[in-house]
């Protein structure tokens, strides 16, 4: 892994801002944010409901519904080419071809009133330019290639046919149908149960190995980016907090809001009656505190923090939003 | 699928038998009677009970319905006013109406479905606030007050006859001017008729269409590089439909009740104008059989939508 991250970015995000103007005033659900993503790595992207990680993943779809949301600043980078210019029909061919996207709710986000070998089929026979016969040849590689049992006959099935961690299989067999070099996994396992999380979480890190693409996977939940992301960005307020290797973050963390999400993980071998949280509530998008966004919550927080929010190099690639990194945590 | 249906018929028939109960009572109950309308005070009180015998008026009220059951599937039912047929009566004058209605429905779901499409992918735009404006006038307009005028406009406008079926003299009339005449006949009758169920149906289709674009699979549709029209014509829309198919159950008898006054104002030689008629006469057997005819034709209309609905959403499995 660490030879690959020499090589050129495959995607780079350069202070990538995304306001949203609504009726009763402006969120700003992204600020700032820059990040790449090498060639066969899994970046994570953490943080609570609300920090605008979601948002940052739609975006390199362009998917962010124009109006009321709008880049209002920064720039996509996807093999060396910028998305946000790129014309609607360029940018088609783009989607599910070499960015795909996998979806929270494997429960709506299939069609209803389509089969699953439909579903499927349709990105093949748009992309792939493969005649039906050999879409779906293809389509019941995949379903078998995501491990769902008998595919020809799941073929026909219609979601609601099949139980959530099938349906999010399904899901995952149609974004890679196409091979993509980069895939968005939003939150692909909150919806399942914890023994499904763990098999859908290997499923995706056995086939990006195989396929060798890059994958976002967005989440709230640490567990999760511990067990196979190579790199990690925390998110807060619409900003990135700290950003790093997996093994830097977890174990050298240079910033209080992360030293936080670390603690609310409950231990097995904790003998504290109740769980820790971070105290106070995810400030309002529309109200955002002056200065460093996380102050109000902050156990280390000094009046020098109400006046800028700048981002410290603490090491080679390690980043942290936070005047006090050094004496954290 | 087929005990379902059956079920169905059986429920079907239950509520049918249920309609026609209620309908006699409150018919028959209703104020006026057949004889007091066409008789005058002078006429002596031994004629009326002769001809209220002669009706079996003088009958129970159950024992009136029985009859009229009884002489409905024996098909000896006679009208009150000229002793005919009922059934030969209506049978003169269904297709008129069918032929009207179903003109109505083809023109309603044309229509209606691609302005609700329309309206929800130009939504907030001037084109669609001019689509909700329209909807209401459609809706609120009485349709007589709109027949009336666009009779007199057409006249005014063509100096051609619109009222009835086809204009009286055919005279030297080509196989094509016929064909014409009745077209031209059928046109603002039906355009009336359809004008409320187009209005309703398109803003259904507009909300319907709305909801489900901010659905999650729209935007795994969009994610997968589908084009816009690809995610508008085919994901979108299949499920924007589901509960416009029901809507389909509704405008049938909605357009039965409509043809009644349409049929009116247009002298359209139909049974809804035969059913008017017949109510001012209180004529129970022809009100009665028509009133039953509808009655199968909604509770058909809602049977189909339905059995359609659960063709169009496989989710719905009958059993």
């Amino acid at each position: 892994m660490r030879q690959d991250l020499q090589k050129n970015p495959l995607l780079e995000i350069r202070d990538l801002t995304i306001h949203f103007f609504t009726e009763e005033g402006v969120v700003r659900a992204v600020e700032n944010v820059s990040f790449e993503i090498y060639p066969g790595e899994i970046l994570g992207l953490v943080g609570e409901s609300g920090c605008g990680k979601t948002v940052t993943g739609l975006s390199l779809l362009r998917l962010i519904p124009i109006p009321p949301g709008r880049v209002v600043n920064g720039d996509i980078l996807f093999d060396g080419r910028s998305l946000l210019n790129l014309e609607e029909k360029e940018m088609e061919k783009v989607r599910g071809n070499d960015i795909a996207m996998i979806f929270q709710e494997p429960m709506t986000s299939l069609n209803p009133v389509f089969t699953i070998g439909d579903q499927i089929m349709e990105a093949i026979i748009l992309h792939q330019r493969l005649d039906k016969t050999e879409a779906k040849k293809k389509a019941i590689e995949m379903l078998h290639r995501v491990k769902i049992s008998s595919p020809e006959k799941r073929m026909d099935s219609y979601p609601h046919q099949l139980s959530g961690g099938m349906r999010q299989r399904a899901m995952i067999a149609m974004a890679l149908s196409c091979q993509p070099k980069l895939l968005v996994a939003d939150e692909p396992t909150t919806a399942l149960d914890v023994t499904i999380q763990a098999q859908i979480l290997h499923l995706i890190k056995e086939i990006q190995g195989e396929m060798g693409m890059s994958v976002i996977l967005i989440t709230h939940d640490l567990g999760v980016i511990s067990e196979i992301a190579d790199r990690v960005a925390v998110m807060y307020a619409g900003r990135i907090f700290e950003y790093g290797p997996i093994e830097a973050i977890f174990t050298r963390m240079r910033n209080p809001y992360t030293y936080g999400l670390m603690r609310s993980i409950p231990q097995l071998t904790e003998t504290r009656g109740r769980l820790y949280a971070i105290p106070g509530q995810v400030p309002d998008p529309m109200h955002l505190p002056v200065g460093c966004k996380f102050h109000p919550r902050c156990h280390m927080m000094i009046e020098d923090c109400k006046k800028g929010e700048p981002m410290f190099q603490v090491n080679g690639d390690q980043f942290s939003r936070c005047i006090r990194w050094k004496e954290c945590c | 699928m087929s005990t379902y249906i059956a079920r169905r018929l059986i429920y079907m028939f239950i509520t049918l038998v249920g309609i026609s109960i209620i309908s006699w009572v409150i018919i028959t109950q209703a104020p006026g009677s057949p004889i007091a309308l066409t008789m005058d005070p002078k006429v002596s009180p031994k004629i009326i009970a002769q001809m209220e015998k002669n009706y079996d008026l003088d009958k129970p009220i159950y024992q009136q319905y029985f009859l009229w059951l009884e002489r409905l599937f024996t098909g000896k039912l006679y009208s009150f006013k000229d002793g005919r047929p009922v059934m030969r009566k209506i049978a003169e004058r269904i297709w008129n109406t069918l032929l009207l209605n179903v003109v109505s429905i083809l023109i309603i779901f044309s229509l209606a479905i691609p302005l609700g499409i329309f309206s929800a992918r130009k939504r907030y735009t001037f084109l669609d606030h001019l689509g909700t404006f329209g909807a209401y006038v459609g809706i609120s307009i009485p349709s007589f007050w709109l027949a009336y005028l666009l009779i007199l406009a057409t006249v005014k406008l063509f100096g051609y006859p619109v009222l009835g079926m086809r204009t009286f003299v055919e005279e030297g009339f080509t196989t094509v001017d016929i064909v014409m005449d009745h077209l031209w006949h059928l046109m603002l009758p039906s355009i009336i008729l359809a004008i409320g169920g187009i209005a309703a149906l398109s803003r259904y289709t507009r909300s319907s269409m709305l909801e489900v674009i901010r659905q999650d699979y729209i935007r795994t549709a969009k994610a997968k590089g589908l084009p816009e029209e690809t995610v508008y014509y085919k994901h979108a829309l299949r499920n924007a439909l589901l509960p416009v198919i029901t809507l389909f159950g509704f405008i049938v008898p909605g357009l039965i009740g409509g043809s009644i006054i349409i049929e009116t104002v247009f002298a359209w030689p139909g049974i809804g104008r035969l059913a008017y008629q017949a109510v001012l006469a209180r004529d129970y057997p022809v009100v009665m059989t028509v009133l039953t005819i509808s009655a199968v034709l909604t509770l058909i209309g809602n049977f189909v939508a339905d059995v359609l609905y659960g063709v169009a959403d496989p989710r719905i499995r009958y059993g």
